[in-house]
């Protein structure tokens, strides 16, 4: 009888710890793993070419699509860069609404990746709780913008409407007592900002609960110290960026070394791991929603005193008032012109970058002078993470193969766009 | 400001004779480089002790094939209405790519984007395949191991090949998958269409049964509303 010494199996693409639709071709020795060949595409849209047929705001909803856990972060990039080719600067109230929304966007990202880390590997509790809290700040996208996940709430020049001040509220009914909706709507009795504040406040005491439940469990400990340890130099080659990098000892943040928005008038830290392997990109990812939580609190105070604009005063990017609409001509023109055709962009090319969640959220915009994006490259933070998983995975167990996909954060919206 | 200017200089010095700068926004650093020259520079910009670029942040296939091209051929509709006709701005900064003048080796471009983290700057390299119909470029897959999966993504949408690339494979589309669809004369609609097949029990490649659609507004280029001798003119009427 022949010896078989490796066998191939496959991984997904619909097993619930790939994250969503990673096929993962395994080469294996026993339970070792020889070889991981991923193939993605499953989820290939063709975003950046459809973007290419469409004048640049009608885009943006995509952006939202890319990376469904960090929704406005990759807007954010989006029409940073269509600002900086037109050369237009929001205006200030604007940025801190962007910083905030983008730190409340980290959170929720951070606590997706945090409950669904804890399921891959046997943590259901964890998966519970962080969804509590999640839900809150779901209620703070769909309060601002009407809808809970894909906001489409960025616009170029600003932001689309200014914080409300009122939040939706609970209501009595068949499944649940007044008394029970009064409980809840208690943080919502005032505005949006009061919420957050409101929520700022007790979250620090959630992150405790999350980590009495993981930080020193001998479990978690067992499943993800020294798991896919990337050295400095090994994660700078692989283009690992975010919470992977930092894991690596590597203090690079974009939020602090090439600031944008107002980022660099906020007070933050920036967590860095020593050991490069799944417990301290934990650990870091932990840390993080500490300092986004602190950095939103400084938002909400910055906001609750600066009442202003949240968008450019210039008509040629941003949508007359609809009051206006109704009689002055000229207003009326410009909504039809905005609304059908857009408006052009001056040729040239762009990068720009925001801290997403899951590391660096770049695009690429070459414009040719028109009023659609000649060329749109979306720079994913997971893509170069996935393209190291086989480097990542080669020698350990089958089983550490699901934790090192959840230590990348892994969503296949932004990877195959 | 000096440290932007600074940086321009020493990797003007650098890559003297085998890359130029060209036009970008004032706080962003870009060059082109001849195709054969790429390695080299790609190196030069990891290993230089006053660059250091350690980082491939990312790596995109373009194809400037339909670049400057209006699919709106008429001229002014009126005399101040709709102006749809293109109108060419003097000055255009990224040279001679519009597809009228546009000299053969200049459809496929590969763009990286390098980041030096102990620099803290960013740099855009441009390189473009010497044939347009058969683009083949160096791969950097040696320089920096994160262009593995970024030039097989251009390979598999562009159709660029990389010399030296160890796994050059499809990456983002369907297996057997024929053509490159983020080529500009590739129908935004695709060519085939699946569906699953009772009979055979199987899914089949059928050709589309779709027609192509405009729902948007064709390509725009001029627009009288931001003329600036009209702006100049109107004053302020602008509402």
């Amino acid at each position: 009888m022949a010896e078989i010494h490796s066998y191939t199996m496959n991984f997904g693409p619909q097993h619930p710890a790939a994250h969503g639709v990673l096929r993962l071709v395994l080469e294996l020795d026993g339970e070792v793993v020889q070889k991981a060949d991923p193939h993605i595409g499953l989820l290939h849209r063709a975003t950046e070419k459809l973007a290419e047929s469409k004048p640049f705001n009608q885009s943006i909803g995509y952006m939202d699509r890319l990376d469904y856990v960090s929704m406005m972060c990759n807007e954010h990039a989006y029409v940073m860069a269509i600002e900086r080719l037109l050369g237009v600067t929001p205006p200030l109230r604007a940025q801190y609404i962007r910083t905030m929304f983008d730190e409340i966007t980290r959170i929720l990202n951070h606590l997706m990746w945090l409950g669904a880390h804890g399921l891959d590997i046997g943590a259901m509790t964890v998966f519970l709780l962080a969804f509590k809290e999640r839900e809150d700040l779901m209620d703070c996208y769909e309060a601002v913008s009407g809808t809970r996940m894909h906001a489409t709430y960025y616009r170029p020049g600003g932001v689309h409407r200014d914080l409300p001040r009122e939040m939706p509220k609970y209501q009595a009914s068949r499944w649940r007592s007044q008394k029970d909706a009064d409980r809840l709507n208690d943080a919502r009795a005032a505005g949006l900002l009061e919420f957050i504040e409101d929520f700022t406040r007790r979250f620090p005491k959630a992150v405790d609960e999350y980590e009495t439940l993981l930080t020193d469990n001998r479990i978690w400990k067992q499943r993800t110290v020294n798991i896919g340890v990337v050295s400095p130099e090994r994660a700078m080659q692989l283009g690992f960026s975010g919470p992977m990098l930092r894991g690596s000892g590597i203090a690079w943040d974009l939020r602090k070394m090439q600031p944008y928005e107002v980022y660099s008038a906020l007070d933050f830290d920036i967590p860095v791991g020593v050991n490069g392997d799944c417990y301290d990109r934990y650990l870091v990812r932990i840390e993080e929603l500490r300092q986004s939580n602190r950095i939103v609190a400084q938002c909400v105070d910055w906001l609750k005193r600066n009442p202003g604009p949240v968008m450019v005063a210039d008509a040629k990017v941003r949508p007359p008032r609809r009051e206006n609409m109704k009689g002055d001509m000229e207003s009326l023109i410009h909504h039809f012109k905005l609304m059908t055709e857009g408006y052009c962009v001056p040729e040239g090319e762009t990068y720009a970058a925001v801290e997403a969640p899951k590391g660096e959220f770049g695009i690429y915009l070459v414009s040719d002078g028109a009023n659609k994006p000649y060329r749109l490259k979306c720079r994913a933070p997971g893509f170069p993470h996935l393209a190291a998983l086989e480097e990542m995975v080669t020698g350990h167990m089958l089983a550490d193969v699901v934790a090192v996909i959840g230590t990348q954060d892994i969503v296949f919206g932004e990877i195959d766009r | 400001m000096s440290d932007f200017a600074t940086l321009a200089a020493t990797v003007d010095e650098v890559l003297a004779g085998s890359a130029h700068r060209v036009d970008s926004l004032p706080d962003e650093l870009a060059y082109e480089c001849e195709p054969n020259h790429l390695l080299a520079v790609a190196t030069a910009l990891r290993d230089h002790p006053a660059l250091r670029f350690e980082m491939l942040v990312d790596l995109a296939g373009v194809d400037y094939l339909d670049y400057g091209r209006s699919e709106w051929k008429t001229l002014s509709a009126t005399g101040s209405g709709f102006s749809r006709g293109v109108t060419r701005t003097a000055g255009r900064p990224t040279g001679s790519l519009e597809a009228e003048a546009r000299p053969s080796g200049r459809r496929f471009a590969v763009v990286a984007q390098l980041l030096s983290i102990s620099g803290n700057r960013r740099l855009r390299l441009r390189s473009f395949c010497a044939d347009d119909d058969e683009p083949i470029i160096d791969s950097l897959v040696g320089v920096w191991a994160s262009a593995n999966w970024f030039e097989r993504e251009a390979f598999d949408l562009f159709g660029i090949l990389f010399r030296g690339h160890p796994d050059l494979r499809r990456l983002l589309t369907d297996y057997g998958f024929i053509g490159h669809p983020f080529r500009k004369d590739f129908p935004l609609i695709g060519n085939v269409e699946v569906r699953y097949d009772p009979i055979k029990q199987r899914v089949v490649y059928e050709p589309v049964s779709i027609e192509s659609r405009t729902l948007v507004p064709r390509v725009i280029r001029h627009d009288n509303r931001y003329d600036p001798a009209l702006i100049e003119g109107r004053g302020s009427a602008n509402g």
